[in-house]
This record gives structure tokens, C-alpha cells and sequence, in this order.
């Protein structure tokens, strides 16, 4: 990784929710390429952090900036136009529809041409077929293509989940705990599936399976009550008695 | 199974297109086999049947469910009644600017309406559909309770519909545009993105797409149509009262949308029809026709919520 100037920056940002402090003036910098963790006890701000960045939830204070540009306030469609897409914590699919057309709604959403009333608009649906079908490779999920999403495995559904949100073709991709409730196969195919992502796709990811974060990551994060306790590598973070303290202070 | 490889697609699509040209041509010559009352009947179905279908369009595929779509026909009429008797009856006056204010109406009722969702959203519509029929029982200028009498048939193209078989022939065709028009609709992107926005509307808005422009677009079109739909009503009656504006209005034609069978649009059609003959038959009987449509309902509800599409198909969850 290289200096230069960060893809993602956050600047002091405040979310409070009445008395309650949510995420309380974090600053963090994630770089172009960078995979970055976002670790820390439940109640930390993780997810309160995310939705403020995609426009979820309104910033009490303090500024985002993508690829220099402020975002702040944007709501979450045209944060995603920006190239920043998420995936949820709860799994958050279309599930009537089935997988390609998931993706293909996702493929599409960045495209012109979805205000077409009359037309079939079948040439480009073809190629966002193609592309759909491509992410449905990239997640393990080519033998579900015509499958409803709602009846997919609940492991399957969670890799839907991030194929979804990787369909937009996003620079920037926030991961809200990929692998929650996931059996350890289950983790390791995600993992695996992670790391094969290109390097173009810049990740920040929460997680809670150390493991995971340990074979992904580049840097991470420690949150705790809503502020940022240290940043560094996997292994500086691991080393750092604070940290130890908080997770066994949280547990 | 809609889209499947492309040779079967092309025979099944070239099969609906000759089964939708066989029906188009049965509706046309229907007065030449019968009396006047069954094709009164069928006129009747028709005019319903594009009303149930725009709100089909709004309820089956964007998953609006409004309680105030006579809003929509009840505008389209009275602008159709007003002009027709007050200027040259001709396609504008009969048809354009009919579906026109309907769809400014539908722009403006659907720019506060759309903000919210569920109950909310059945309530909002429902209150300005409300305020529409206050409006017409009160204002003089539109005949008060009275409504708008001697509306007559237009010409259109130098052509008068005021005998009967044109008057049909213009019904049967402009049934037949819209259906297609309306077909083509939710096959196009935009047919997908409402449906998308039906399934999962946070995720469509996270993935990148404005959802209320979608919204506001799929109330204004389904607006047109009820309008034209009260437009058409008025000359097929000969009049329009407020009661276009009533909330049972709304009701009959969200129980013909439920009866038929939503998200298939010919469902809509289908529960137009059942809704129509049984009343016919079940009012020359009885005076307790609104209870019998009740039980009717409810066995639908309890026994085939997949309405009579749902039930020929054999069992729901075929369509998607």
C-alpha cells in the first residue's frame, strides 16, 4: 500500500441518539486497495458508523469524504451511485425474486435506462444478465441462479447478501459481519471468497471472527464506545493490553 | 416461468399474442351474438376492467395498496363529463385532457402519499380521495350532488360513437391498447424495478435506486389509466356523480384487483368480470347483494388468496 490521498475519509463524526453518544467524533482514513477491519465490543458504533456513512442514518456532526468529495448527508441511493456499496447485517435480499435477477437489480440500479416504460430494453438486460451471472460465480451461487432468494440456505442467502452489494460494481465495499451466524465451513467459504476479491475493491469490513479478520484484513480498527481506541495491524492491535481489556471488559 | 430460452420463449409469446388477438376479436363481434344487456354488461366489464387493471399495476407489482384510486376515475370522469358538454366532443375533450388531469392529480395526491408506507399509505390516499368527493358534492360548478348529466359520445376522427356498435368498437380497441401498453409496462425495466421495490424497498434505495421517483412514476401511469377509465365511464353512462369519488369506488375495484388475482394484470380483467355478472345475477334475485359479495370475498380471501388466477393456476407461488 502507498501514501496518497485516502479513498474514504471520516472526518470527527458524531451520530448521537438523544443522550446516547452512538459513535462519538470518529476519525478514520482507508486508503485506495486497502482492506480494512472494524472491530470492537457490540455497542461500539460499528453499524451506527456504517449507516451514517451510507446515508442511513444522519450525522449529528463531523464530515465524510469519498475520493475527496463530501457525502455527508446524501441519502443511501446516491451514496451507493457514488460507488459505495454495503451489505447488511441481517440478511436483506429480495427473496421472491430469484438470484440472478437479485443481482441483475443490482447491475442494473447504476444503469441508465430503468425509467424505460414500454421499451423491453433487452439488449442491455441481456449484458446485465451476463454480468449477473458473473457475481453469482464470483459468490458460489452459479447453480442457484433461477432459485427464489428466500429459498436459498441461510448460508447461501448471506453470500447473496455480499454478491448484491459487490453487483454495483462499488470502488468502495462496507461489510457489515459477512459471516454472522455462519457454521465454520460456511466462514471459511466466505473467507476464501473474500480474498479472491480484485484488489480494485476497496473493503471495510466489521467482523467478529478473528480469524477472519486476521486472514483478510490489512489494518484494523478497534471501536470502542463509539470512538476509535486504536488502529493498526492485526497483529500490533492484538499485541495492544487495551484491547485485551475490552473484550474481556465487554464479555 | 416467464423468460425461458429463447426459442420457447418466441412460441409461447407468438401463442399469447394470437390467444390476445382471438380474445380482441370475440369482445368486437360479441353485440352481433346477443342482446343489448349482455353487452352492456360486457362494456361495463371493460371500463372496470382497465380501472382494476391500473390499480393491479400499483397493488400487484409496485405493492401499493391505495384506498383512494377513485381519486383518479372519478377526475378522469368529470373532466371528460365537463368537456364533452360544454365543448366539441372529440379525442381531446373525450379522452386527452381527461387522462391528463387524472395524471396531475395522481402526481400531486402521489407526492405526499408515497412518503409513507403500509396503513399509512391506504389512509392518505383514501382522506384524499375523500376530499376529492366532498368537493364534488359541494362545489355548483360540477353539479353538486347531482353530478353532471347528458354527457354525450364524442366523434373521434369525424367518426360518431353515439350508435352503439361504434361506441363498442371504440371501448374494445382502447381496452385492447391499454392492456398491451400496460403489458408492456411490467415487462419493461421499469415494470422490474417496482417489482424490486415491491420485494425489498430499503435494499432497491441501497443498491442505487431513487424509490420515490419509481413510486411517484407507477402511481402517475396507474393515475392516466383509472382516468381514462373514468373518462370512458362517463360516456358509457351518459353522467357522473360524486359518488365516482366514493370510497366504496375505491373498494369495488381493490375487491375486483383481490378477487381476480394480483401481479398477473388479466387477474384484474377476470375479478371485473366475476365482480360485474354477480352482481347482475345476484341483484335480480335478492336486494342482499352486498352480502353475498362479502361471503364472496371472504371465501376468496380464506380459500384462494391467489384470487381466480391463483386458483386456476392450481396452486400460488407459480407466478414470480
Amino acid at each position: 500500500m502507498t501514501g496518497g490521498q485516502p479513498l474514504l475519509s471520516v472526518e470527527q463524526l458524531t451520530r448521537e441518539f438523544d443522550a446516547l453518544v452512538a459513535v462519538g467524533g470518529i476519525s478514520l482514513n482507508v486508503l485506495p486497495e486497502e482492506r480494512r477491519a472494524i472491530i470492537g465490543p457490540n455497542g461500539a458504533g460499528k453499524t451506527t458508523l456504517f449507516n451514517v456513512i451510507t446515508g442511513h442514518l444522519e450525522a449529528s456532526r463531523g464530515r465524510i469524504l469519498f475520493e475527496g468529495r463530501p457525502i455527508t448527508g446524501l441519502p443511501p441511493h446516491a451514496v451507493a451511485r457514488r460507488g459505495i456499496s454495503r451489505s447488511f447485517q441481517l440478511t436483506n435480499l429480495f427473496p421472491r425474486l430469484d438470484v440472478r435477477e437479485n443481482l441483475r437489480l443490482a447491475v442494473a440500479a447504476i444503469e441508465p435506462g430503468s425509467y424505460n416504460l414500454l421499451g423491453s430494453g433487452s439488449v442491455r438486460r441481456s449484458a446485465q444478465f451476463d454480468r449477473a451471472t458473473q457475481v453469482a460465480e464470483a459468490v458460489g451461487l452459479a447453480e442457484r441462479l433461477r432459485m427464489p432468494a428466500g429459498s436459498l440456505s441461510y448460508g447461501e442467502q448471506r453470500q447473496l447478501e455480499v454478491g448484491v452489494a459487490l453487483a454495483t460494481q462499488p470502488r468502495l465495499l462496507l461489510l457489515d459481519e459477512p459471516t454472522a451466524g455462519m457454521s465454520p465451513e460456511e466462514t471459511e467459504r466466505m473467507t476464501r471468497m473474500l480474498e479472491r476479491l480484485p484488489r480494485s475493491v476497496t473493503l471495510l469490513i466489521i467482523e467478529h471472527d478473528m480469524d477472519v479478520v486476521s486472514s483478510l484484513a490489512d489494518r484494523v480498527s478497534v471501536l470502542h464506545y463509539g470512538e476509535v481506541l486504536t488502529e493498526g495491524t492485526f497483529d500490533e492491535v492484538k499485541a495492544d493490553p487495551r484491547v485485551f481489556e475490552v473484550y474481556l471488559g465487554g464479555a | 416461468m416467464t423468460r425461458g430460452p429463447v426459442p420457447e420463449r418466441s412460441a409461447s409469446g407468438a401463442f399469447g399474442v394470437l390467444a390476445f388477438a382471438a380474445i380482441v376479436i370475440l369482445l368486437a363481434v360479441f353485440p352481433f351474438f346477443s342482446g343489448a344487456y349482455p353487452v352492456k354488461l360486457l362494456q361495463e366489464i371493460l371500463i372496470w376492467g382497465l380501472f382494476a387493471m391500473s390499480l393491479d399495476l400499483l397493488m400487484g407489482y409496485a405493492g401499493m395498496v391505495s384506498f383512494g384510486h377513485s381519486a383518479f376515475f372519478g377526475v378522469g370522469g368529470y373532466v371528460a363529463a365537463m368537456l364533452l358538454t360544454k365543448t366539441a366532443p372529440g379525442l381531446t375533450s373525450a379522452l386527452i385532457v381527461p387522462a391528463l388531469a387524472a395524471g396531475v392529480s395522481a402526481l400531486v395526491i402521489g407526492f405526499f402519499s408515497i412518503r409513507v408506507s403500509g396503513v399509512y399509505f391506504i389512509m392518505l390516499t383514501l382522506a384524499f380521495s375523500q376530499m376529492f368527493y366532498a368537493v364534488a358534492f359541494q362545489a355548483a360548478w360540477l353539479g353538486a350532488e347531482d353530478g353532471i348529466v347528458g354527457v354525450p359520445r364524442p366523434a373521434i376522427w369525424g367518426v360518431s360513437l353515439a350508435p352503439p356498435l361504434s361506441f363498442h368498437l371504440y371501448l374494445v380497441a382502447l381496452f385492447a391498447l391499454v392492456a398491451i401498453g400496460l403489458w408492456r409496462v411490467v415487462r419493461s425495466p421499469f415494470g422490474h424495478v417496482i417489482v424490486g421495490i415491491h420485494d425489498n424497498e430499503a435494499r432497491m434505495q441501497a443498491v442505487g435506486y431513487p424509490v420515490n421517483r419509481y413510486k411517484i412514476l407507477a402511481f402517475v401511469v396507474a393515475g392516466v389509466i383509472a382516468g381514462l377509465a373514468g373518462a370512458l365511464y362517463a360516456q358509457f353512462v351518459g353522467s357522473i356523480t360524486p359518488d365516482a369519488f366514493l370510497w366504496t369506488t375505491s373498494g369495488e375495484v381493490l375487491l375486483m384487483v383481490i378477487i381476480g388475482g394480483t401481479r398477473t394484470l388479466g387477474g384484474a380483467v377476470l375479478g371485473a368480470a366475476a365482480f360485474i355478472l354477480l352482481q347482475s345475477l345476484v341483484s335480480s334475485y335478492t336486494e342482499r347483494w352486498m352480502l353475498i359479495l362479502g361471503v364472496t370475498f371472504i371465501v376468496f380471501v380464506l380459500f384462494a388468496p391467489g384470487g381466480i388466477v391463483g386458483a386456476l393456476r392450481g396452486r400460488i407461488g407459480v407466478r414470480a
